[in-house]
């Protein structure tokens, strides 16, 4: 057993698969988590792209890797203040409680766009302009409907929402939201499958394994229509339903159409803990997420000796390349253990 | 408007000065609705007691013609430069552009010379040759809508009248429609913003009426300045224009409320041409629907003669509206001028309806 | 008559609300494959017609997917069904039966050439 000991920020799956595997390599460590539950953003999940893999499932296993004797848990405790002192590292929360450690991971995730913020789709004014992520929890009961409780016949899909917006300060592609998009349009073909669905796009980023394919299905199988157009303004009707407004970019004519539901993909921030935490420590990169010391081998470091990262509180990623990230950033935190004094 | 609504404009909060103004009228609006800029002017000495200082020195501040790119930039920094001289010699500081050009134009010009302070100093140098003038910025520009925005529930204290159709005790429906240069250019000029703006709708939730939210609520009027001016595009300026009242027609709105001379020059007259070239008209009765400057509305509801504030001159006679807010006329004073002389009347269109005969 | 001097512009808008979206599915009953056309061009582009004439393969398919059949059935009539924009496809979209189907489903719904 190493006298060594850990600190890891955030419950989510970064934290969680970077202190199991942590365990696995006799490292005893303490996971502190912001809110009463682990596993952060999944939580919202019902399927996920682009298997339609139970989130359930996910998060159940998960939440057995945490069941091991090298791993203390403490949940309801938000990190407000992280500073080194020698060799080591002090974190704090506003109850001036003091966690101390030789090393501390960062896997403070990310927060979703907030939709309010492009006003012109009407987000939080029209209750039928909903989010990706409302979307998903009305998922969870098999029942997607419009505010007055009718089943939409036609819905579409608007994708960008908060990311590669200069508008709202976020040049950078989200990287999950046009995947999710197909699914959720597939999901909704599946409940309804005699409705339209429309999906809005400024490019579809179909980089993924397996999501060219399900983009594919999604038009072949599911009849979901493509447009590539960003949805410039969304008002109401008098029947309650959306009227938005975009240009049929590839027959350069405007185009309006009126939908019953209207869903948000909504982007990836970083969340306030990741900007803050990074700030305190200079290490703070572009949009509020935390910068790694390199882009290759050095993408789990920062420039602070002994503060590591892993997941989306770099940049936006995906479920797997976050998992796949937490079992990199292990490596180097024990060769970090066993190199410092 | 539900509290949802409200989460956004409040953002938007604006600062209006509470006192001492040096109003810049319209060029227009003097000609289009010859009440509105009196009644603004009463409404604020009289009613609130405050001092306002209508200018017989002042003059345009370019905008139709910089907007129609016959008028270059540096020119309208100059002629806006000699309209802050004449505030400046009043020695007031803050100035109420009366019409929504005009405010985009001060804006547009205020803020590029917080940007760049070179075109100031140019401003400057351009008017001292030419004028010998020196001037200050403006602490505070606000447009008059604004003003009786900020003032709407004081105003509300001393009104004989509500957005209420008295016979039947309902709100009365309100489209407002705000000038584009209002808000688009400058959001943050805006009270609530660009998107969902509230100066004009918190004045008509105030005083007791309900507000249309229709899907081209947003939409532009069509002026458009270009597509007005040349003839063989007016085309265009009225389909926008068509396009609106098309989306609003199923609302039966009573009427229309706007901030902007243009918008309410056009929404106005337009009804008449759509009328007479399709013989379509957007209100039941076939007598169109009327279309109000905020000055109007408020005077209205303040219990000033409707003739007085210039009601007559629009296209879209307003008796039926009188009628509902329980608002009492004299139609014998209708084109009786304040001389106590016939003024004329206009000719009676032939397809929408009108309370006169031609 | 009064003169006016200008017309009330008609809207370019397409209006998905109003547009005969569904004679599209009459298209993909014959032609399955239409509905993977992801509108690269690839076609229109080693067109031998388009080539000289104003004939693009790739926006009458999606006129005909938005409902808009106005001058549809001449332009289809410029295709000289030589089948070169089936090979580079990379979806496998059989864009000559789309050419050959649309006709029959264009008079089908009796859809009228625009007489000039």
């Amino acid at each position: 057993m190493m006298d060594k000991k850990v600190l890891i920020i955030g419950g989510g799956p970064a934290g969680i698969e970077t202190a199991y595997s942590l365990a696995l390599q006799d490292v005893k460590l303490v996971l502190i988590e912001k809110d009463a539950d682990v596993c952060g953003n999944i939580k919202n999940w019902d399927k996920l792209f682009p298997d339609f893999k139970n989130a359930s499932e996910v998060r159940e296993k998960l939440i057995r890797k945490l069941e091991h004797p090298n791993i203390e848990i403490i949940t309801n405790t938000e990190i407000t203040k992280l500073y080194p002192e020698g060799n080591s590292w002090f974190a704090k929360n506003d109850a001036e409680k003091i966690f101390e450690a030789d090393a501390v991971l960062l896997a403070t995730g990310f927060e979703v766009f907030d939709a309010k913020r492009k006003e012109e789709l009407g987000y939080g004014i029209y209750d039928n302009v909903i989010t990706s992520v409302d979307f998903e929890k009305m998922y969870k009961s098999r029942k997607i409907l419009t505010s007055e409780g009718r089943v939409p016949q036609r819905i579409a899909f608007l994708n960008c929402v908060g990311s590669r917006d200069e508008k709202v300060g976020n040049h950078y592609c989200s990287r999950v939201c046009c995947i999710n998009a197909v699914k959720q349009a597939i999901e909704f073909k599946q409940l309804v499958p005699d409705s339209k669905a429309y999906c809005f796009y400024m490019d579809m980023r179909m980089a993924g394994q397996f999501y060219e394919e399900l983009y594919r299905k999604s038009q072949e199988e599911y009849g979901v229509t493509y447009i590539r157009g960003r949805i410039s303004e969304a008002a109401v009707t008098m029947d309650n339903r959306i009227q938005i407004k975009a240009e049929d970019t590839l027959s350069a004519l405007p185009m309006k159409m009126t939908v019953d539901l209207l869903v948000l993909m909504v982007g990836i921030e970083a969340s306030a803990g990741t900007t803050l935490l990074s700030e305190q420590n200079n290490v703070l990169g572009l949009y509020g997420f935390a910068k790694p010391l390199g882009l290759y081998s050095e993408d789990n470091m920062t420039a602070k000796s002994g503060l590591f990262l892993a997941g989306t509180c770099k940049r936006p990623l995906t479920l797997p390349e976050t998992l796949a990230d937490a079992r990199s950033a292990t490596t180097d935190i024990i060769r970090y253990l066993k190199t410092t004094k | 408007m539900d509290n949802k609504k409200k989460y956004f404009w409040n953002e938007y909060q604006k600062e209006i000065a509470d006192d001492n103004y040096y109003y810049e009228r319209s060029c227009i609006r003097q000609s289009f609705f010859p009440g509105s800029e009196t009644a603004f002017l009463k409404i604020l000495r009289d009613e609130l007691g405050k001092t306002i200082i209508d200018d017989q020195n002042q003059h345009t501040c370019t905008g139709i013609g910089y907007h129609s790119d016959v008028v270059q930039f540096d020119t309208t920094m100059t002629i806006c430069a000699r309209l802050f001289s004449l505030m400046t010699d009043k020695e007031l500081k803050n100035f109420v552009p009366s019409c929504v050009t005009s405010f985009g134009i001060f804006t547009e010009v205020f803020e590029t010379w917080q940007e760049f302070p070179e075109e100031l100093e140019k401003a400057r140098n351009f008017l001292r040759k030419a004028t010998g003038r020196e001037f200050n910025i403006p602490e505070n520009i606000s447009h008059p809508s604004d003003i009786i925005y900020k003032y709407r529930k004081e105003l509300k204290q001393k009104m004989k009248y509500q957005l209420v159709n008295h016979k039947t005790g309902k709100p009365l429906r309100v489209v407002e429609h705000i000038g584009c240069h209002y808000g688009k250019i400058f959001t943050k000029h805006a009270v609530g913003g660009a998107e969902f703006p509230q100066v004009l709708a918190g004045m008509i939730e105030e005083w007791g009426g309900e507000v249309i939210d229709y899907p081209e609520r947003r939409h532009c009027c069509g002026f458009g300045f270009r597509q007005y001016l040349v003839m063989a595009n007016r085309g265009y300026s009225v389909a926008n224009t068509k396009k609106k009242f098309e989306s609003m027609e199923p609302y039966k709105p009573d009427f229309v409320l706007t901030n902007c001379p243009g918008c309410t020059m056009f929404m106005d007259r337009w009804q008449y041409t759509i009328a007479e070239m399709e013989g379509k008209t957007y209100d039941e009765n076939g007598m169109g629907i009327p279309v109000l400057t905020y000055e109007e509305l408020t005077g209205l509801l303040l219990g000033y003669n409707p003739w007085d504030l210039g009601l007559q001159v629009h296209q879209i006679q307003s008796e039926a509206l009188l009628d509902k807010l329980g608002i009492p006329y004299d139609p014998k004073d209708k084109f009786v001028g304040k001389s106590g002389k016939f003024i004329g009347q206009p000719e009676k269109p032939e397809i929408l309806k009108v309370d006169y005969d031609g | 008559m009064k003169h006016w001097g200008f017309k009330i512009s008609k809207p370019r808008v397409l209006d998905f609300d109003t547009a005969n979206l569904d004679a599209y599915n009459r298209l993909i009953e014959k032609v399955p494959s239409a509905h993977r056309c992801l509108m690269c061009g690839a076609c229109t582009a080693t067109c031998t017609a388009n080539l000289h004439t104003e004939f693009n393969f790739r926006n009458c398919h999606l006129m005909f997917r938005r409902g808009q059949f106005d001058g549809l059935a001449e332009e289809l009539d410029k295709c000289m069904l030589c089948g070169k924009c089936k090979l580079v496809c990379p979806r496998g979209v059989n864009t000559r039966a789309i050419i050959y189907n649309l006709r029959i489903v264009l008079s089908d719904l009796n859809y009228k050439k625009i007489e000039s």
